[in-house]
């Protein structure tokens, strides 16, 4: 099997207040996210990217519709841990999912849930911390660490459940440059040497653009689905929908009118530059 | 500043009574404040108090640190001192206005003050001695059996050792709440008890909130994480007695025979 999740229409309404009609979040998502690939899903705030993502590992079960990771229906729950242990979840704000006083042991906190023997956690603590670069920090305190740090802590607590796939939810809102950087790059290393399957969810372009494929949402529906040099340069629709475009997209669309011929897939800084300089 | 503060300090180290498992700890102390209070005359004092100085000694905590931690009841170990002195009855030494100080009174407030301070003592040197989360691991362990009698045991461990896991991040949000806040004009500062308690509901409204929030993300991300409650979970760190906890736990063990043994001959 190629698929490590699949959504089959899948629809979800939150609850609605007295006298309101319930907010529809996710409306007929059809989706399959292949094994080892690199996702991005991009939207903006409201367009159902923070739910469909709470779906993949059975935080929300499907209003309508099914959900499959690795071919378990998410909503039979005997296979909840199941299912949570292959798909693994960071979040948005790193104080709020850190566990434990000591390092370490936030990491083992799943492994622990799971009932894996004491001598395989050390293992798993040992070389999750490692995969994350925080080996150095085992003994620390969480607090004395910075937002990047916090949130590669996350990830090696997900990364010691050994996990198929990780759903990062925003997990780089709150962080700064410096601490969003460490953070993607932890992933696609993840992603390259383990083949960890990576769902990153979004609103950075620049994030998005790293990846193998890009899904954009917009009121619960995929609404643009495709490589992100395919997807990145659709401008006018993007900013429709209140996207940006990467600058480097942005700057090549405004030479393109001004009438010079440069190639609008040129996403990263480098070949951008290369492309200018062809044209010039 | 406000970010150092934890729940009972521990200073961390490497001695005998930092490396013994944190269950001996407790039972150590428990049978230490047994000994105390079964303790009678000077002799069986002079026994429970050479065992708490020895133990000061093996630990290395400095001997200011504790004297410190007396300052809070330094009231509550007066008022005892000199409720005993004036209201034991017995042979009557002075005698002014409605007051009458006997011999019995004096030896009766001098022997309470000492207890309550080794008390005091005592259990600062485990919380001195062994980190948070070690004692709850401790604690949790040796409330085991307490769930055959459907105690959630592992529930309030976890309770525990997430409030201890939470008080920094309080506090620091605390901070921020108040520079917030004074940056809008409140004033903490001035005024009254009162006025100075109502300045405060502007900053422990937003807290609770915030905290609300985060104790809902926290169960998200912990149910993520497969938690399920204490069925089936495994632990990084097994607590394991050693040698050397035997041996300590037989010490101690002695000196509590000893103080009964001394407090049956009245001494």
């Amino acid at each position: 099997m190629t698929d490590i999740i699949r959504t089959e229409n899948l629809t979800f309404a939150y609850p609605a207040d007295e006298g309101q009609q319930p907010h529809t979040a996710l409306d007929g998502v059809d989706l399959t996210i292949e094994r080892g690939s690199f996702v991005a899903v991009l939207g903006h705030n409201g367009s159902g990217k923070s739910t469909l993502a709470k779906h993949m590992n059975a935080v929300l079960l499907p209003g309508g519709g099914k959900v499959y990771v690795d071919g378990m229906d998410t909503s039979n729950e005997d296979l909840l841990l199941e299912v949570r242990s292959r798909v693994g979840m960071v979040f948005q704000n790193p104080d709020n999912q850190i566990v434990a006083n000591v390092v370490e042991e936030d990491v083992a906190f799943g492994p622990e849930n799971l009932g894996v023997p004491t001598a395989e956690i050390r293992q798993r603590v040992d070389s999750a911390l490692k995969a994350v670069g925080m080996e150095a920090f085992m003994l620390h305190a969480p607090h004395h660490l910075s937002g990047g740090q916090k949130q590669r802590v996350a990830i090696a607590g997900v990364i010691a459940m050994e996990p198929q796939c990780i759903v990062l939810d925003e997990s780089t809102a709150m962080l700064d440059p410096l601490g969003r950087r460490e953070v993607l790059d932890t992933v696609r290393r993840l992603n390259r040497e383990k083949g960890i399957t990576i769902v990153l969810i979004t609103h950075h372009m620049d994030e998005a653009a790293m990846a193998g494929r890009v899904v954009v949402m917009d009121n619960g529906k995929v609404v643009m689905d495709g490589p992100p040099r395919e997807i990145l340069v659709r401008m006018e629709e993007l900013r429709a929908i209140g996207l940006d475009v990467p600058h480097t997209v942005e700057l090549l669309h405004g030479l393109r009118e001004d009438g010079f011929d440069v190639p609008l897939d040129a996403m990263s800084i480098q070949e951008c530059a290369a492309a200018i300089c062809e044209a010039l | 500043m406000l970010k150092d503060i934890t729940l009972g300090q521990f200073f961390p180290g490497n001695t005998l009574a930092h490396k013994l498992d944190p269950r001996t700890k407790i039972i150590l102390v428990v049978l230490y404040i047994v000994a105390l209070f079964c303790a009678r005359f000077f002799v069986s004092y002079g026994l429970v108090a050479l065992l708490l100085v020895m133990s000061v000694k093996v630990s290395g905590v400095h001997p200011k640190a504790l004297v410190k931690g007396l300052k809070p009841i330094l009231f509550i170990i007066c008022f005892t001192a000199v409720l005993n002195l004036l209201y034991t009855p017995g042979e009557a030494l002075v005698s002014f206005w409605v007051f009458t100080i006997t011999r019995e009174g004096i030896l009766q407030a001098f022997f309470m003050v000492l207890r309550l301070t080794m008390l005091i003592m005592g259990t600062f040197l485990l919380t001195y001695t062994t980190s948070p989360i070690a004692l709850t691991d401790g604690l949790e362990t040796l409330l085991n059996p307490l769930k055959k009698l459907h105690v959630p045991v592992h529930e309030l461990a976890m309770i525990m050792s997430i409030a201890l896991r939470f008080i920094p991040t309080l506090i620091e949000e605390t901070d921020k709440i108040m520079s917030a806040q004074k940056a809008r004009g409140a004033d903490f500062e001035s005024g009254n008890l009162f006025q100075r308690a109502k300045a405060l509901v502007p900053i422990l409204v937003p807290l609770f909130i915030s905290a609300f929030r985060r104790a809902d993300e926290l169960a998200v991300a912990m149910e993520c994480r497969c938690y399920h409650g204490g069925g089936g979970r495994t632990k990084l760190h097994v607590l394991r007695y050693a040698a050397r906890d035997y041996f300590v736990l037989t010490g101690f063990a002695a000196v509590l025979g000893g103080v009964l043994v001394l407090a049956h001959f009245g001494l």
